[in-house]
């Protein structure tokens, strides 16, 4: 028995066995990133634990309020994608392409705010270079991982709305059936992105400003 | 008995359902994917052999000849930055793995055909930057990318080079996810997982580095190239930064990726020393364990790479201490390949005698491990010869020893046409001694003190450069017999049947080349893998010579 | 023409070294026996049609050999483990009497300095049989200081400092490469360990260029480099005093308590905020980019021999 819907690909003669499929690729998938992500967080917690104070005190120079909305802005976005899934599932398409279009929206937001705030930063002196605002050598590190880690978590961030919009047109002109696996691919790179933010947030924003 | 009937005659297959470029260019087939990647990988080899011809001229003279310091340090790192990335890693899972895993299961093609096409591109748009850094200024540090040569001092095109292997790296991750996906959702009914050949079971470990590994080096490759060209320090020692965390980084994925480089090569030797020895493999579930302990324990040895790097003594002496550990369930492999011999019905055909050499030759490099794996030894022998000595012949008497195997063993599937067995058992002993000859004199010289990526040496070092060389000679000439040979067979060859050689295994129940959906009809799955004769009895003699038999059927 | 099959061993590290090495070739000798002579043995008597005797091995038989061997390969390989790691440990701690040789390693060439203050490039003078230690850093790129005679390598690191140690058994001249790819002339950065009789070291030491000792050099570095400004015991400045702290515990205001080694000096003088002793203020300026290796090695020099008047010499 086979199911002959446009989503249905070689080499599966079932849809449901594709969806599992491709829920079972993109986890795996998750774990390589995982990884990815894991290395880049050992080489901070080990130059961190080298030079506390300067990193401490490089981390207070970073733009907490830019931050902090952005965050808010990409859990925003993971709750609407989540709602996408869901509508998915439930087979209603207007609600579907709503919640994606949101998600690349707010995607499109925090890349935005990214951007203002990389302008300030350059204006206060924190891209590492002969004009460098703060004196410790150690407080240079912590802004080549800040300016690499989040260039790398917005050039993901970029893959990640453009795989929604694409989705969204998809649905809209029903060029993607609502049982297709590609929703909850979609939604699971999504929310993986957002939750290495969650983890960048305080590692980036957080420190030096308990006291 | 096998259906020895002649296939691909007149017969809608693979390689002849469509001829256009686009067809092969845009194809979702996993057996032509696996053509587009053997032919990159030849491409690759032949850049990183031409590469490494020059070096062996160069040394068999102890001031050089005609190259300058800068030119050797660019050629060797050339040579192994595109054998390890670009032919080793890919070679058999790429090319043998992705042709033949999903026949070994019974499917119809890999989970993700799109990625899988994907995969190829990203691997060879890799190539192409990597060989655009050669052309356009050269690297000079090594493979290994050492900091701070490589982020401040070299004057090469390194971050171009960096760029390449972390895009083919991507290629790796996507084939990774794809043959693990395969393997779990694919096999068909009655095809359990300890039925599984052990070739699907050495990608199935394979696969599990390649995830978890490769993103590593992205990592590691991403920060040098953010250290190097902009300036961003992290590695520098200059700021606070530590040369070594680049050293930890890189070797955390480098050790993993000789395992990537060796397993699917263990599982290849299996499938053929199986089939020309007419027996059951000796302890199937023993080698199961070793190939996933190789894998698991794999990914903490790293560190015996680095024991004079400045590491503390106990970070040294848990990995040394890892290191032996990981070397047993390697061990068992060899002695379960030897105990497989037993009581069979051996022939030699080219496999064989490739499957044999792969056997000895991994003996002498896995046990020259062990004298790495000694601090005090590899105190004395680490960065010299002994070293060189050592990975080459894993990777070269080994690994491509079980390529070639593998591509001997399979290439009637592949193709349909029968090579001549006698052309390739002359190639496979001559590679066998030009291999030794290249390569033990430098276990020798490297014990005397002879350092590596030295483009000139003490001249008391000069008689082992100049046997390693003639043996390179040797050896660059046995390599140039295969493609014209094999060559020719696609040309003029005999037509293969279905089943030539009488093997077990699901890919043997289809056709020379096999059809594009890969079965015509459904294979039955074996109850155990390898049944080459009922549990409790040997392989009959009249089993010999399966080549004789399906000769004389060509024949008729 | 000779060429080597083996190196000379001319220290007592090489001698446990190849004492590990021929047991190790002997084993390997063993397994490859072992396995080349079944690997024939079955190929020949196995061979397709041949009249030996094939019956199957009965399921036990085959579960205890596989157990069987996998335990005594762990066994052996964990003894061996074992064996190599005590060597290891044996030769890790230098002896006493030891001459410590400063050793800068920078692209492409080694400086070698006595503590008597002689200098040489690209080669190293010792006696024979007096243990030897290298505190070794390099210039710009790591390199590594091999002699293959004495079985000894360490990498040389820029901004640290590395350790190594030898005694000699035997005079000579024996090779001293570098091991880490660091450049064009990596293969070029070669030179000559010369082990010589003590009285013949003697002489050869006192025919060197008298150079000052390194250790006045650094003071008169520590005055006009502004040191003494606050570090002197008449400084009004409240600066840890220097006498007597080298190789002694130091507390630091993080809490941890570090040895005030040749790594803590050299990091107290380029990145002083990065260990503050307790008590003190934050306040010592960085010299990063103002002084060279070579100075930071006579400063060393200097307040290693700033000894406490009541302390017995060592």
């Amino acid at each position: 028995m086979s199911d002959q819907t446009p989503a249905l690909r070689e080499p599966w003669d079932a849809l449901a066995k594709q969806r599992e499929a491709a829920t079972f690729g993109i986890w795996v998938f998750l774990a390589s990133e995982l990884l990815f992500f894991g290395a880049i967080f050992l080489v901070y917690a080990y130059l961190r634990a080298l030079h506390s104070t300067a990193f401490e005190q490089a981390s207070s120079h970073t733009s907490v309020f830019y931050g902090t909305l952005n965050t808010a802005v990409l859990l925003t976005s993971s709750m609407t994608m989540v709602l996408a899934a869901r509508a998915a599932d439930i087979k209603v398409k207007a609600a579907v392409v709503v919640c994606l279009s949101l998600t690349a929206a707010c995607g499109l937001i925090f890349l935005v705010v990214k951007g203002f705030e990389y302008k300030q930063d350059i204006d206060d002196g924190l891209l590492p270079g002969d004009h460098f605002a703060l004196a410790a050598a150690a407080a240079k590190m912590f802004f080549s991982f800040y300016w690499g880690i989040t260039v790398v978590h917005a050039v993901h961030l970029s893959i990640g709305i453009v795989a929604v919009l694409r989705l969204a047109l998809d649905v809209y002109r029903d060029r993607l059936p609502l049982r297709s696996p590609q929703y909850e691919v979609t939604a699971l790179y999504w929310h993986l992105v957002d939750i290495i933010w969650i983890i960048l947030y305080p590692l980036l924003y957080l420190g030096g400003r308990s006291s | 008995m096998s259906d020895i009937a002649i296939g691909g005659v007149g017969r809608r297959n693979y390689l002849n359902d469509s001829h256009s470029i686009r067809s092969w260019l845009l194809t979702t087939d996993h057996k032509r994917i696996a053509i587009l990647y053997a032919i990159s990988i030849t491409i690759f080899f032949l850049i990183g052999g031409a590469a490494i011809s020059l070096v062996r001229l160069e040394l068999l003279t102890p001031n050089g000849m005609f190259l300058s310091d800068d030119s050797y340090n660019k050629l060797f790192t050339i040579h192994g930055v595109i054998m390890v990335w670009f032919f080793l890693i890919p070679s058999i899972p790429n090319t043998l793995g992705n042709f033949l895993l999903p026949l070994m299961i019974g499917a119809s093609d890999v989970a993700f055909p799109r990625l899988n096409l994907l995969s190829w591109y990203l691997n060879i748009t890799g190539g192409l930057f990597t060989v655009a850094a050669l052309v356009g200024g050269g690297v000079d540090a090594g493979w290994t990318f050492y900091t701070p040569f490589s982020t401040e001092f070299s004057h090469g095109a390194i971050a171009l080079a960096a760029i390449g292997v972390f895009i083919s790296g991507f290629s790796s991750i996507a084939t990774g996810v794809n043959f693990i996906a395969t393997i779990h959702m694919l096999r068909m009914p009655g095809v359990t997982w300890f039925r599984l050949p052990l070739f699907v079971w050495s990608l199935y470990a394979t696969s599990m580095m390649f995830v978890l590994a490769t993103p590593v080096l992205a990592v590691t490759l991403l920060l040098l190239v953010i250290e190097r060209l902009f300036h961003l320090p992290l590695f520098d020692p200059d700021y606070g930064g530590d040369p070594l965390l680049f050293q930890h980084l890189f070797w955390f994925y480098s050790h993993p990726a000789v395992y990537i480089m060796v397993l699917p090569s263990m599982g290849v030797i299996t499938e053929v020393i199986t089939c020309f020895a007419r027996r059951r493999v000796f302890g199937y579930a023993f080698m199961v364990y070793a190939l996933v302990s190789i894998a698991g324990i794999g990914f903490f040895v790293w560190g015996h790479h680095m024991f004079v790097s400045g590491q503390s003594p106990l970070a040294s002496l848990i990995f040394s201490f890892l290191s032996f550990v990981v070397a047993v369930p390697s061990a068992i492999k060899v002695f379960n390949w030897t105990a497989t011999l037993y009581r069979g019905q051996i022939s030699f055909e080219a496999p064989m005698i490739y499957a044999l050499g792969f056997v000895g030759l991994f003996t002498v490099g896995g046990l020259t491990g062990l004298f790495l794996a000694s601090i005090p030894v590899d105190i004395h022998v680490h960065d010299t010869y002994f070293v060189v000595a050592h990975f080459h012949y894993i990777m070269v008497g080994g690994a491509v020893s079980a390529f070639f195997a593998g591509l001997h063993f399979w290439w009637p599937k592949i193709t349909g046409r029968l090579y001549s067995e006698s052309w390739a058992r002359f190639a496979a002993i001559l590679m066998f001694f030009g291999f030794n000859f290249t390569f033990f004199p430098q276990f020798v010289m490297g014990y005397a003190g002879m350092p590596r990526r030295y483009h000139v040496y003490p001249p008391e070092f000069q008689v082992y450069h100049v046997m390693s060389t003639i043996g390179a000679t040797v050896l660059a000439a046995a390599y140039l017999l295969p493609p014209v040979y094999l060559g020719w067979s696609l040309w003029r060859g005999r037509r293969a049947g279905d089943n030539p050689w009488g093997a077990s295994g699901l890919e043997w129940q289809t056709n020379s080349p096999p059809p594009p959906k890969n079965f015509v009809r459904r294979p039955e799955a074996p109850d155990q893998p390898y049944d080459y004769h009922p549990a409790g009895q040997a392989p009959r003699a009249d089993e010999r010579s399966p080549r004789r038999a399906a000769n004389a059927a060509a024949d008729r | 023409m000779g060429f080597p099959l083996y190196p000379a061993a001319a220290s007592t590290q090489a001698q446990a070294t190849d004492a590990i090495f021929i047991g190790l070739l002997v084993l390997s000798g063993v397994v490859c026996l072992l396995v080349f002579g079944l690997i024939f043995g079955f190929a020949f008597r196995y061979r397709n049609g041949s009249r030996a005797n094939r019956g199957d091995l009965p399921e036990f038989v085959q579960r205890d050999f596989e157990i069987g061997w996998t335990a005594a390969t762990l066994f052996l390989f964990l003894f061996i483990a074992w064996f190599t790691s005590a060597t290891d440990l044996g030769s890790l701690a230098p002896r006493k009497g030891t001459i410590e040789i400063h050793v800068v390693a920078k692209q492409w060439m080694w400086k070698t300095q006595h503590p008597n203050g002689a200098r040489e490039i690209n080669a190293l003078h010792v006696p024979a049989g007096e243990p030897v230690s290298l505190a070794m850093t390099s210039e710009d790129v790591i390199h590594s200081f091999y002699v293959p005679e004495f079985r000894i390598k360490q990498d040389v690191l820029p901004g640290r400092y590395t350790q190594t140690w030898f005694q000699t058994t035997r005079t000579g001249t024996f090779h001293l490469f570098c091991t880490q790819l660091c450049g064009t002339e990596h293969s070029r950065m070669v030179g000559d360990v010369v082990v010589m009789k003590p009285d013949d070291y003697a002489r050869w030491s006192a025919a060197q260029p008298q150079a000052d000792d390194i250790a006045k050099e650094g003071e008169s570095l520590f005055r006009s480099l502004g040191c003494s400004g606050c570090h002197a015991p008449s400084s009004t400045v409240h600066a840890p005093s220097l006498v007597g702290i080298f190789g002694k515990p130091v507390h630091l205001t993080d809490g941890r308590t570090v040895t005030a080694d040749d790594a803590y000096i050299r990091d107290s003088i380029l990145q002083p905020s990065r260990a503050i002793v307790d008590g003190y203020a934050n306040i010592m300026p960085s010299f990063s980019g103002l002084i060279g290796d070579d100075e930071i090695l006579r400063l060393t020099a200097y307040i290693r021999s700033l000894r406490d008047p009541k302390e017995s010499m060592r």
